[in-house]
């Protein structure tokens, strides 16, 4: 038995515990038709965790955000390609990385301020952050003006009982 | 309720004009819904426009766009606006944006 062998991992370690236990990854065009495929994708992956309604939701809604800025901003005018990687960590942690190679932002932080938006023209709201903020347990975005943008989102599922869900 | 050409469901009583929204409202599918809102509100110029949310699966930020596009459209045109019977998915990205205090949230299907 392998696993007698192994030491117990001691407590500070737990956490910074990165395997990875699975991992996805799609490319697709910044068409906004794909935005729902995305949605699906990341779905269907958290599926593995049994995860809630309302996790299920959390996820797919975050994703929307984070796709249709690469769509709507990143690429603007233009089509280009976003690539979407999912990750299964241990303790049940989903790692979510959307990059695109679009024009990035200038100022990351005035971003992510609630309600900002460089297009009110375009009836958004300027929260596409801030739902990517609160569905999920963190956000971390990097961004390069000229280059391109990855945000990476992570979320840990809960462990319910189905009877009490 | 009625089904006009362009796939809008909608039902008219007294000054009341209710649309049904449908399925995902995103960023893709916002566009289409936005149009087809805009074009029923002009033609009938109620007195009140209610958008129920009822069988509405999925919403993200494009959605509160789209409410808060519509709310001011409608004030434009004197005509009150209201959000009826939101899931509890849905009510929470409105909760996020403060919606509450900005248009009236009925949560029965009142007519
Ligand atoms: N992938 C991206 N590429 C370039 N700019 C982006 C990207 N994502 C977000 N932004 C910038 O951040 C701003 C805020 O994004 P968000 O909170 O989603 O609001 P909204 O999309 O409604 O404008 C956008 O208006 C845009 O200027
Ligand atoms: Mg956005």
């Amino acid at each position: 038995m392998d696993n007698l062998k192994q030491a117990p991992v001691p407590e500070e370690q737990k956490s910074t515990d990165c395997r990875i236990l699975n991992e996805c990854r799609i490319a697709f065009p910044s068409l906004s038709a794909n935005e729902g495929y995305a949605r699906a994708c990341a779905a269907a992956f958290c599926a593995q965790l049994d995860p809630t309604a309302t996790e299920i939701s959390d996820i797919k809604c975050a994703v929307s955000e984070g796709v249709t800025n690469a769509i709507v901003h990143g690429y603007k005018d233009s089509i280009g390609e976003i690539i979407m990687t999912l990750r299964m960590l241990p303790d049940r942690v989903v790692k979510i990385e959307i990059r695109d190679k679009g024009c990035g932002i200038e100022d990351v932080s005035r971003a992510r301020t609630p309600l900002f938006t460089t297009d009110p023209a375009g009836e958004r709201s300027g929260m596409g952050f801030t739902v990517m903020e609160s569905f999920m347990d963190s956000l971390r975005v990097l961004s390069n003006p000229g280059k391109g943008t990855k945000i990476t989102m992570t979320k840990k599922f809960s462990l319910i009982p189905r009877n009490r869900r | 309720m009625q089904t006009n050409e362009r796939g809008l469901r909608w039902l008219e009583t007294g000054g009341s004009l209710t649309v049904y929204l449908e399925g995902d409202i995103d960023h893709h599918s916002a566009q289409t819904i936005r149009s087809r809102i805009d074009t029923k509100l002009f033609l009938t110029r109620p007195e009140e426009l209610v958008l129920d949310l009822s069988r509405v699966n999925f919403m993200d930020s494009a959605g509160l766009g789209l409410i808060l596009g519509r709310f001011t459209k409608a004030s434009e045109l004197g005509v009150g606006f209201r959000l009826s019977s939101p899931n509890r998915h849905i009510q929470k990205i409105l909760d996020l944006a403060g919606m509450e205090r900005i248009v009236p949230i009925t949560a029965a299907r009142s007519v």
